[in-house]
């Protein structure tokens, strides 16, 4: 019995190391985490990647950049229309082609939809990952809406390739603007049940409370964007400070916190609905007539030279870098996504928490793992 | 003293916090009318689904069984993951003149990612997406379709197609 409680000491102290994935539930995909262990707690969490590789860069280099949008749906699926739209500005603007103001609008509707939509997973999963599966049904319900509009106007529920370079595939479905006005009354209401539901539940606040501390030096240098790193502080949202398409129109407020835990990265983004409801409203009343692509040549040849164009997706800041020599085909395509360099600050965030807390703050980092691989 | 009314302080703060979630599912439960849920295989007689959907690419015929693909091949260059083909045939007309017409058409659905940009090049109109979405087969080379339907021919009177790539 006494040899028992030795060798349980001896488990104690030395380091254990253990792998989270490449299929657990709470990684939302096929991401594997090293973890070393020492007891309970966190030493270490080595993220392996590449389990989802398709080469989508790569790919992109046989492609004409009309088809090079379609790939893009496939790196974060849930801010795909986002991603188009990256892809559609790059060229817009290397080839200074001016779109109809029917198209920024509309575009900025369905981004802030999008925007909605991802949110709302975002939220029911992260109530899963923490043991509250109520919260699964209620945010899915709210998204199923949102998943109608899109598939009466683009086609699709989830990969839209809606964008085309110079403007939209197609004009929107005339139920589009009745439909978004009852959401945005129906949401309203239905937001602050999402409060009461988990944002007050004591077992939330326990576990999110005070785990996974990010600085604002810390966010900066590891480039954390979007919510994750405005809960740090980090004015890094594109659509405010760089604004694209109709973003300069409205007027919506930066989600900014100073703390940097788990909740209030979570605040963040709940937050980050209300401002997007806000976004909706301005512009679903004034979409200006118009035509809703602009003619554009066939094949489209980009000039000599390097471009980039970035965004802001759901998760962070998107970019595209595109180094062309001229030819129908890009040479050389980068996708800067948000969801790597988030990845990358997670050793830095649950080092020294129990194993328990690293769910908590990697589902708070809102990873989508096809867009850390691509 | 302190210590034991901070904690029954927590515990029944905790408490009330949990009730007031319980209060939102407790509504839901003694209001059922907001069913979302479609009851889906029951309901396949009555399912309507949008008009855009993109199901599947198909190629619209007419009561003559005729369509209005010329076999330029314009959708088979801009489809991004070569998933149709476009066979032609060279056919001997009536003043002796030799004429490109399609032979067969081979959509092939396992391939396809829904992108949409061979129903946005193709000049006459003759391919459309339309709603089917139940794909599920049990042998894959049946997803290797055929979209012209046997014996059907061009509908006359199509302009010739502009000659873009």
């Amino acid at each position: 019995m006494e040899d028992l409680f030795i060798i349980s000491d001896a488990i104690q102290e030395e380091e254990y190391i253990i792998n989270m994935g490449p299929q657990h539930p709470s990684t939302h995909g096929v991401l594997r985490f090293k973890v070393s262990l020492k007891g309970e707690t966190v030493l270490g969490v080595e993220p392996h990647c590449g389990y989802i590789h398709r080469g989508i860069e790569k790919m992109c280099e046989r492609l004409t950049y009309q088809q090079v949008i379609h790939l893009t749906d496939r790196l974060d699926y849930l801010s795909a229309h986002i991603n188009n739209e990256a892809v559609c500005l790059l060229v817009e603007n290397a080839l200074q082609i001016e779109v109809p103001e029917r198209v920024k609008y509309i575009r900025t509707i369905l981004s802030e939809l999008s925007r909605l939509a991802s949110h709302q997973l975002w939220w029911c999963a992260f109530g899963m990952d923490l043991g509250a599966l109520t919260t699964y049904f209620y945010g899915l319900r709210d998204r199923e809406p949102i998943l109608d509009i899109f598939e009466e106007t683009t086609g699709a529920r989830l990969l839209q390739s809606f964008n085309c370079p110079g403007g939209l595939m197609n004009d929107i479905h005339p139920n589009f603007i009745k439909r978004v006005k009852d959401y945005i009354v129906y949401f309203r209401k239905k937001l602050p049940e999402y409060d009461e539901l988990l944002t007050g539940n004591v077992i939330l606040q326990e576990r999110t409370n005070d785990i996974g501390f990010l600085t604002l030096e810390d966010a900066i240098s590891y480039g954390v964007t979007g919510p994750s790193g405005r809960a740090s502080g980090f004015a890094c949202d594109v659509r405010k400070h760089h604004p694209y398409s109709a973003y300069d129109k409205v007027e919506f407020k930066e989600i900014l916190f100073d703390k940097g835990d788990t909740f209030h990265r979570y605040k963040a983004r709940v937050e980050e609905m209300w401002e997007s409801l806000k976004i909706i409203e301005q512009l679903i009343d004034n979409i200006p007539e118009g035509d809703f692509v602009v003619k554009m040549k066939p094949i489209i040849r980009l000039p000599e030279g390097e471009y980039y164009q970035r965004v802001e997706a759901c998760r962070g800041e998107f970019g595209v870098y595109v180094l062309s020599t001229g030819d129908k085909y890009p040479y050389r395509v980068k996708f800067r996504s948000p969801n790597f360099s988030n990845l990358s600050a997670i050793n830095l965030l649950s080092a020294g928490h129990k194993i328990a807390d690293l769910v908590a703050i990697s589902g708070s980092l809102d990873l989508v793992i096809p867009d850390i691989d691509r | 003293m302190n210590s034991i009314i901070t904690y029954l302080k927590e515990l029944f703060g905790g408490i009330k916090t949990l009730l007031k979630g319980m209060m939102v599912t407790g509504y839901y439960f003694v209001h059922p009318r907001s069913i979302i849920t479609q009851q889906y295989p029951e309901n396949r007689k009555t399912l309507q689904m949008f008009d855009r959907f993109k199901g599947q690419v198909s190629m619209p015929h007419d009561e003559n069984n005729l369509h209005k693909c010329t076999a330029c091949n314009i959708c088979e260059i801009n489809c991004p993951n070569g998933s149709i083909e476009v066979i032609s045939k060279q056919v001997e007309k009536a003043d002796g003149k030799t004429k490109k017409e399609l032979d067969t058409y081979i959509y092939k659905l396992s391939m396809c990612t829904f992108c949409g940009l061979c129903i946005k090049v193709c000049p006459q109109d003759a391919i459309v997406f339309t709603p089917e979405f139940e794909h599920a087969v049990f042998n894959q080379d049946k997803l290797i379709k055929t979209l012209n339907k046997p014996g059907s021919s061009l509908k006359e009177k199509v302009k010739e197609p502009i000659n873009i790539i």
